[in-house]
């Protein structure tokens, strides 16, 4: 018991010695070190976090605007019966007008000038005239979007320096361009028509108010269904069931509910909800079924801990004054549990919102031109659209589709806002 | 750099370690010490009592400043070790570390075998030159903390397997492992039962005659026993230091007294 | 249609609540003792019309599409399905002809047979809302006259909500066991056309087989050991570029940065958790892609389009908040006793992370990772957009692979017809990955219950 250790130690291991500051040195050197990698660790992660905002930004804020061109197109009757305005041959119309506007241009420069409109103006036309057929015989001012090629020319999007062999565009083609822009006919407005379209094959078109409708039904069914069903099984789970087996089971069986890949269940929903119940493909409602049953864990799991988090002094004093078990759940804790509850609800739908895999196998990848009606019709989903826009080839795709991420993530911005909040105005710390 | 080189000559039994002038430590806004003012001996065993809350483990946290990773926590005034203000800027924590060591009050061994748990300091500071020195180490100071005869055959199971009193000798080793100046224990025997609590403070008798001890405790039965000097705490302030034997005998402070007969506490 | 039905239902049960109310109420006002509360005579009267009925309700919307579709084929002209090897196929026809999309010139049967479609579906509705109504009725009638002064309203309007509370908790598994049923029963049917052994050994994998018997094309071959390959170099790839990143990053934010920093730096790591999984893969094709393409030509390197690389690297930043957070959560669950005592041997913070919290923290650390695997494999967006279409036995990142969730996907994709081997190698390969992944969850989920007790 007396041999304790010696302070006199050999020189080189001695606190003052140079070997042990430089060693001391050297250990404070790998704890910088390990410091800066942790540190460039961290900047990488932000730097690619950056880099994609930065790409989708960049890349989509172009899309909310469009360029659009200002006609004046004369409207004959020879083109247009007045007797029945909507089977007038309009596309005739617009190249007429075209003629009027390039009076120079040879004949077969025609259809190539024709091209810098969109395929929408004629429609445009006929929706114009056959609201109002006084017009027939005057003159009328359009302002149509131009096709999608020249819309990228006038973003900038066209190197006019470059062979003209390898460009869309010839030079003939952008001489007629500046020649409108000139004569003060472009402009570059606000992108409405963004919101307001459904998808469509032309990029200068397409929009997305059909894929937002689209994902508000799915989840408005994912959320009709996973919530009320998750609030139950959440109580039971948490308040009545009694410690067995089979409460053990469901318990490890919601655990790994909530880490199967999504696509898995959108493979069930192809098998049992297409095939077997046959019901319609691509419709919202069957999109918002299996986005259902991948929310249904986060809501309960959510539910429970908002349920654990509420003090057994609760309980104990509702039953206290000889309230029964249900009256004490439904009437004290689960008010109390509520905003707990609502949060993770709202983050479980924002999860839902951005899941793409399970909603391509049941067919919400569809080309659908309108908007849907009602849960039951075709549609696509925001992120689905995302999808088939990026998989376009044309260059307006490109940016619509950073648009379209760009419109995501703003629902989901505000969809986790809304949970943030909530748990900051009615969070109670017990 | 802090000076490790304590004058050989003529050092006498009672030489000053530790000093504390005018040391406020707060945490947050709440002030935890206020106007500490303190000397501990050399090769002596300091005992600091008073009741729940008083400053006194924090104090002891102050000299080998593992306040510093409080992130609320500021220390103000001096505190010197063999005159030496420990947060002067120039002071490294880690080198003060390894000269003041620490024992806690419950025991802590890491997840890893009897003999990398003694080892970890040497090893860290590069106190041994190779693994015959650095077996002889950890000899020296597991039978420094009396348990050598208990492990010598097991030294690579984990230390986690020992019993309490067990886990907390071989902290106390692995704290003398790398030969500190100063020990300071914050309630060592609180976890442990009374024949392990007797087998630790046994060893803090032996450890007396190379370091200085600080111990933080409880029981006023154990400050009698183990310690030399007793400091009594009280909401943050030191109340009275002095000899163990007189502050239990002639308190001269009426809290003092109410302590240490079991009125407050 | 539905909408109706649900209004009626509703209706009905909020009737029910009023009417046993007042009845209960009038009961005691003619001096009656109740048994329980006039309130629960209501509520017991609400749930003993609203749970039938709807229930009903979504069993109606459930089946009718199948019973819509027998009858509109057995509507069909004799021979037409005859002559046809798809049936499937057929049906897929008629029923975007009547939901409007209509393509090309249909054949006239066709047409006729979807206008019979659509005016069933019309039949249907109306029905629906005659049988929810007529069940409300009926079930008012009965709860109605179970109003009495000793019914014991409260113990029976509380059973019922147990009851639906209990069924709650069973859809969960009743969904576990749809998706292991759904996928066994497709996958037994794909490996009566092509045996077990050349799907599990095989090592081409070629489904691109004729979807009718007069198409020529090459004969598929359903080997599934390339793919299987590729989605493990994909998850090699992302996982050795995410842990590392994602563990540095939970060490620096545990033990190094302030608090200020962390209340910053946390949140906006888990911006990139939050990103939809379809964002990560037009990144992929946008940036990253011809990204790793420019640098291999600056070096010489032959980088394919669709490099296991960019779809690996790109699927590592959406795993790093995940690793980072389980790390973080792993290692602040070690006891701070054994931080402290590392301090104050006078270990420096590198030396306290990475010899003591790190090794205690590594089961909790290692349950992640094997999450983040498991992720990794069953992540579809990404790879679907980034990865390869074609399958190849290479472990070359810097190639073209493909992975399940890819192929499940683009055998999907489309029009489908649940009887050709095409599609069902899509469960057969849905039923694997679902196996893959729950066997590695239930380890991970073990190892980190385990890790939890440990501390707790």
């Amino acid at each position: 018991m007396t041999d304790l250790p010696d302070n006199g130690r050999a020189s080189d291991t001695a606190w003052s010695s140079d070997a042990f500051k430089n060693r001391l040195a050297r250990r404070h050197r790998k704890e910088l070190g390990l410091k800066l990698l942790g540190l460039g660790a961290l900047t990488l992660a932000f730097l690619m976090l950056g880099i994609l905002l930065w790409t989708l930004i960049s890349g989509g804020a172009q899309a909310f605007r469009q360029t659009h061109v200002t006609l004046d197109v004369p409207i004959s009757a020879q083109m247009v019966d007045p007797a029945d305005p909507a089977a007038g041959n309009y596309r005739g119309v617009i190249a007429e007008a075209m003629q009027a506007t390039f009076p120079d241009a040879p004949q077969e420069r025609m259809r190539a000038l024709s091209g810098i409109l969109s395929n929408a103006a004629q429609f445009v036309l006929r929706d114009r005239v056959v609201a109002d057929p006084e017009l027939i015989g005057q003159v009328v001012q359009i302002r149509v979007p131009t096709s999608d090629t020249y819309d990228q020319l006038n973003k900038g999007n066209v190197n006019e320096a470059s062979d003209e062999s390898t460009r869309r565009l010839n030079d003939e083609d952008i001489r007629a361009f500046r020649q409108l822009e000139a004569e003060g006919r472009i402009t570059l407005p606000f992108n409405w028509a963004l919101f307001t379209n459904a998808d469509s094959r032309f990029p200068e078109l397409a929009g997305l108010r059909g894929a937002i409708i689209g994902s508000f039904y799915a989840l408005l069914v994912c959320f009709l269904i996973s919530f009320p069903l998750g609030i139950g099984a959440a109580i039971y789970l948490e308040e009545f069931a009694p410690k067995n087996k089979i409460s053990d089971i469901i318990e490890v069986n919601i655990n790994n509910l909530a880490a199967v890949p999504s696509v898995v269940f959108g493979l069930l929903g192809l098998a049992v909800f297409l095939n077997w119940f046959g019901m319609q493909r691509s419709a919202p409602f069957v999109g918002g079924l299996v986005l259902a049953l991948m929310t249904l864990p986060t809501i309960i799991i959510a539910t429970r801990a908002a349920l654990k988090a509420v003090p057994p002094s609760i309980r104990e004093a509702a039953l206290g004054v000889g309230a029964s078990k249900q009256q004490v759940v439904f009437g004290h804790v689960l008010p109390l549990a509520m905003p707990g509850i609502l949060t993770g609800t709202i983050i479980g739908l924002a999860q839902a919102l951005g899941e793409t895999a399970p909603l391509l196998l049941i067919g919400m990848n569809a080309f659908v031109t309108s908007a849907p009606g009602t849960p039951f019709d075709a549609s696509t989903a925001l992120p689905t659209q995302i999808f088939i826009w990026a998989d376009s080839p044309e260059r307006g795709f490109v940016a619509r589709t950073s648009a379209a991420i760009l419109v995501l993530l703003g629902f989901l911005v505000l969809m986790n806002a809304i949970a943030i909040f909530l748990r900051n105005r009615f969070e109670r710390r017990w | 750099m802090y000076d490790t080189n304590r004058p050989e000559a003529a050092v006498g039994q009672q030489d000053i370690k530790i000093s504390a002038s005018d040391v406020q430590v707060f945490y947050g806004p709440k002030q935890a010490i206020k106007d500490l003012n303190v000397e501990i001996l050399d090769k002596t065993v300091t005992a600091f009592i008073g009741p729940s809350g008083c400053g006194k483990s924090t104090f002891l946290r102050c000299i080998n400043r593992m306040n510093d990773t409080v992130d609320t926590a500021r220390v103000e005034g001096r505190i010197a070790i063999d005159g030496q203000n420990i947060y002067d800027r120039g002071v490294d924590p880690v080198q003060l570390r390894a000269k003041v060591g620490m024992v806690f009050q419950k025991p802590n061994p890491f997840p890893k075998s009897i003999y990398d748990n003694v080892s970890y300091g040497p090893k860290i500071h590069g106190l041994a030159r190779d693994k015959a020195q650095m077996d002889e180490i950890v000899e020296t100071a597991l039978r420094g903390a009396a348990l050598w005869n208990e492990v010598k055959d097991r030294l690579h199971e984990p230390g986690t397997g020992l019993s309490g009193g067990q886990q907390q000798r071989l902290c106390i080793a692995r704290a003398v492992a790398t030969a500190p100046e100063v020990l300071l224990m914050d309630e060592p025997c609180s976890a442990l039962d009374p024949i392990a609590t007797s087998q630790v403070e046994e060893l803090i008798e032996q450890l007396r005659t190379r370091f200085s001890v600080v111990i933080v405790t409880h029981s006023m039965q154990q400050a009698a026993r183990v310690s030399q000097k007793t400091a009594f705490f009280h909401l943050g302030s030191l109340v009275e230091y002095g000899d163990t034997n007189d502050i239990f005998t002639r308190p001269r402070d009426s809290r003092t007294e109410a302590y240490i007969s079991g009125r407050i506490g | 249609m539905t909408g109706l039905a649900f209004a009626v239902l509703l209706s009905a049960a909020l009737a029910g609540y009023a009417m046993n109310r007042r009845a209960a109420l009038a009961l005691r006002n003619g001096g009656e003792r109740l048994h329980s509360l006039g309130s629960f005579h209501g509520l017991y009267a609400l749930l003993l019309v609203l749970v039938p009925a709807f229930v009903a309700t979504i069993l109606w919307i459930m089946l009718e599409g199948s019973v819509i579709n027998a009858l509109t084929l057995s509507g069909l002209p004799d021979g037409v399905l005859a002559g046809a090897t798809n049936p499937q196929l057929i049906l897929t026809e008629i029923q975007s002809i009547a939901g409007g999309r209509i393509f090309g010139t249909p054949d006239p049967w066709k047409l006729e047979a979807a206008d019979r479609m659509a005016s069933l579906r019309a039949t249907s509705g109306w029905l629906l809302v005659a049988v929810i109504a007529a069940l409300s009725a009926a079930l008012l009638y009965v709860s109605r006259r179970q109003v009495t002064a000793d019914f014991r309203a409260r113990q029976a309007a509380e059973r019922i909500v147990m009851g639906l509370m209990i069924t709650c908790s069973l859809i969960a598994v009743f969904v576990t066991i749809g998706i292991v049923f759904s996928l066994v029963f497709e996958s037994v049917r794909f490996f009566q056309m092509v045996p077990l052994t050349e799907f599990l050994f095989g090592t081409r994998w070629e489904p691109q087989m004729p979807i009718r018997a007069d198409q020529v094309a090459a004969e598929g071959a359903f080997g599934v050991l390339p793919v299987f390959l590729g989605t493990l170099v994909i998850t090699f790839v992302a996982i050795v570029i995410a842990v590392p990143v994602g563990l540095l990053s939970a060490i620096y934010l545990n033990e190094f940065a302030s608090r200020r920093f962390r209340a910053v730096a946390k949140p906006i790591l888990e911006l990139l958790a939050g990103i939809p999984t379809v964002v990560y893969g037009f990144f992929a094709i946008l940036t990253v892609a011809p990204a790793l393409r420019a640098w291999g030509a600056a070096l010489g390197i032959p980088v394919a389009p669709n490099t296991a690389l960019a779809a690996g690297s790109v699927m590592a930043i959406m795993l790093i908040p995940f690793i980072s957070s389980f790390a973080d959560d792993a290692l602040s669950a070690v006891p701070r006793s054994l931080r402290d005592g590392a301090i104050a041997l006078g270990a420096t913070r590198s030396e306290t992370v990475l010899n003591v919290l790190f090794p205690a923290a590594i089961p909790g650390i290692m349950g992640g990772v094997l999450l983040a695997v498991s992720r990794a494999i069953g992540e579809t967006m990404i790879v679907l957009m980034a990865a390869g279409l074609i399958a190849k036995m290479t472990i070359n990142p810097l190639d073209s692979v493909t992975t399940i969730t890819v192929q499940i996907v683009t055998l999907l994709i489309g029009d489908t017809a649940f009887d050709s081997p095409k599609t069902l190698a899509a469960f057969a390969l849905g039923l694997m990955l679902f196996i893959v992944t729950l066997f590695i969850n239930i380890l991970a989920l073990r190892i980190v219950r385990k890790y939890r007790e440990q501390y707790d």
